[in-house]
């Protein structure tokens, strides 16, 4: 005969209020939407693209399509943590359990649509000649060297390929506002100097070009 | 030989004059065929919306939804395709940006205990039940961008049947967000926002 130990009751017992709560979480809902990583990266999608090509709200919302799961992790938990500053990505975010946040990184890694497109075509090769190049007298370095040739990135180190153009200005031209709040360490710190160091109308040439990469 | 009365005469000349005067300014008889409905002042009136203080963008692309039938919500089908049928581009053009001009009056016809409720969800969601924030896309003030709506101010009423409707299945602009939005909403959580945007200046 088995005997029911005091510590597989206590299991039972949560694992039985877990069940409780999500059920009284889903009669608050509309029809019946189990949680879960769907119904999250739904969640996700309902802003950034049903395809993850990123979207124009009253926010740019950026593509998340094709980017390294690593950072998307990295800045999932900098929402978290206050390090960057976005009152709408924090909110969503600080919910997020650690294995959600990687079951969400990984998934969009894989989506592939077309550049969201829009950006003024004018600098296009202005923009190719500084992200190839880098600004040697303004200290900018070359974004291909980081970013790569093809804007795809790589482990920490974001895609730019597609990406929104509105949320490049935006992050380019206003970096320090939104990265590396607090005290703590931040890798976003390594993007400080060259986003300072880029005038309005080379982060415009630039965000341009990237945007219609693919 | 029969002499025309004066009378005869000044009728005719008048009613020949109102004719022309109509036809020349032709949006002032194309605009009193919408406030007929959505009121004098375009603030709305009973089920029609405001139509005040709108994104003109969002006018042009709901009148292209009728015209495409996209928008099937009932009321969409009864009245709305039917009364932008024979609406040309220019014409809608020039409403659009008429009546996104006037400005807008608050309906405050919702319900102020759930008012608070309501703009926390408005501002945040609730990101538990992957109910996205409102204000990402409609604004810190619920006043709309581009292609997105001003909701506030509009009706208790018609904010109330347009989350229910995208829930029950009516389609909106292809491409639209909200069907996928308003399908999470519980019926406290419509209460709560179709009361707070009541309200909103």
């Amino acid at each position: 005969m088995r005997v029911i130990g005091l510590k597989l009751v206590l299991q039972i017992a949560v694992l039985a209020a877990a069940l409780a709560s999500s059920a009284r979480a889903q009669e608050r809902m509309g029809p019946a939407r189990v949680g879960g990583l769907e119904a999250k990266l739904e969640y996700c999608k309902t802003c950034h693209g049903l395809s993850g090509q990123g979207y124009l709200g009253w926010f740019p919302m950026p593509r998340l399509a094709g980017q390294q799961p690593e950072y998307i992790e990295a800045q999932l938990k900098a929402f978290i943590e206050r390090r960057r500053a976005n009152p709408v990505m924090r909110n969503v975010a600080h919910v997020l359990s650690p294995s959600m946040i990687s079951a969400l990184a990984n998934h969009f890694q894989h989506l592939n649509p077309p550049p969201f497109g829009g950006a003024p075509r004018g600098s296009i090769a202005t923009g190719k000649k500084i992200y190839e190049e880098g600004l040697p007298e303004s200290n900018v370095p070359a974004c291909s060297a980081c970013h790569g040739p093809d804007g795809h990135g790589q482990n920490e180190i974001p895609r730019l390929a597609g990406q929104v153009y509105p949320y490049m200005v935006g992050q380019l031209s206003g970096w320090a506002k939104e990265r590396g709040q607090g005290t703590s360490v931040d890798t976003s710190a390594i993007m400080a100097p060259t986003a300072h160091n880029l005038t309005r109308s080379q982060i415009e040439a630039v965000a341009a070009y990237v945007s219609y990469l693919h | 030989m029969k002499r025309i009365g004066l009378k005869t005469a000044s009728l005719a000349i008048f009613a020949f004059a109102l004719s022309t005067l109509s036809c020349w300014a032709g949006e002032i008889a194309a605009v009193r065929n919408c406030t007929w409905c959505h009121g004098t002042g375009a603030q709305g009136y009973t089920v029609a919306p405001r139509l005040a203080g709108q994104r003109p963008q969002y006018i042009l692309s709901q009148i292209r939804s009728f015209h495409e039938h996209t928008r099937d919500n009932p009321f969409s089908i009864q009245y709305m395709w039917g009364a932008v049928a024979s609406l040309g581009p220019y014409t809608a053009r020039d409403l659009a940006n008429y009546f996104a001009s006037i400005p807008p009056r608050p309906a405050n016809d919702g319900n102020g205990a759930w008012a608070a409720r309501g703009r926390t969800i408005y501002m945040e969601g609730i990101p538990e039940a992957n109910i996205v924030s409102c204000y990402a896309c409609h604004g810190p003030n619920a006043e709309g961008i581009r292609d997105i709506p001003r909701l506030g101010g509009l009706a208790y009423f018609y904010i109330k049947a347009r989350l229910e409707q995208w829930g029950q299945g009516y389609h909106s602009t292809p491409g639209s967000p909200m069907p996928l939005v308003a399908t999470h909403l519980g019926a406290e959580e419509v209460e709560a926002l179709a009361s707070y945007l009541s309200f909103v200046k």
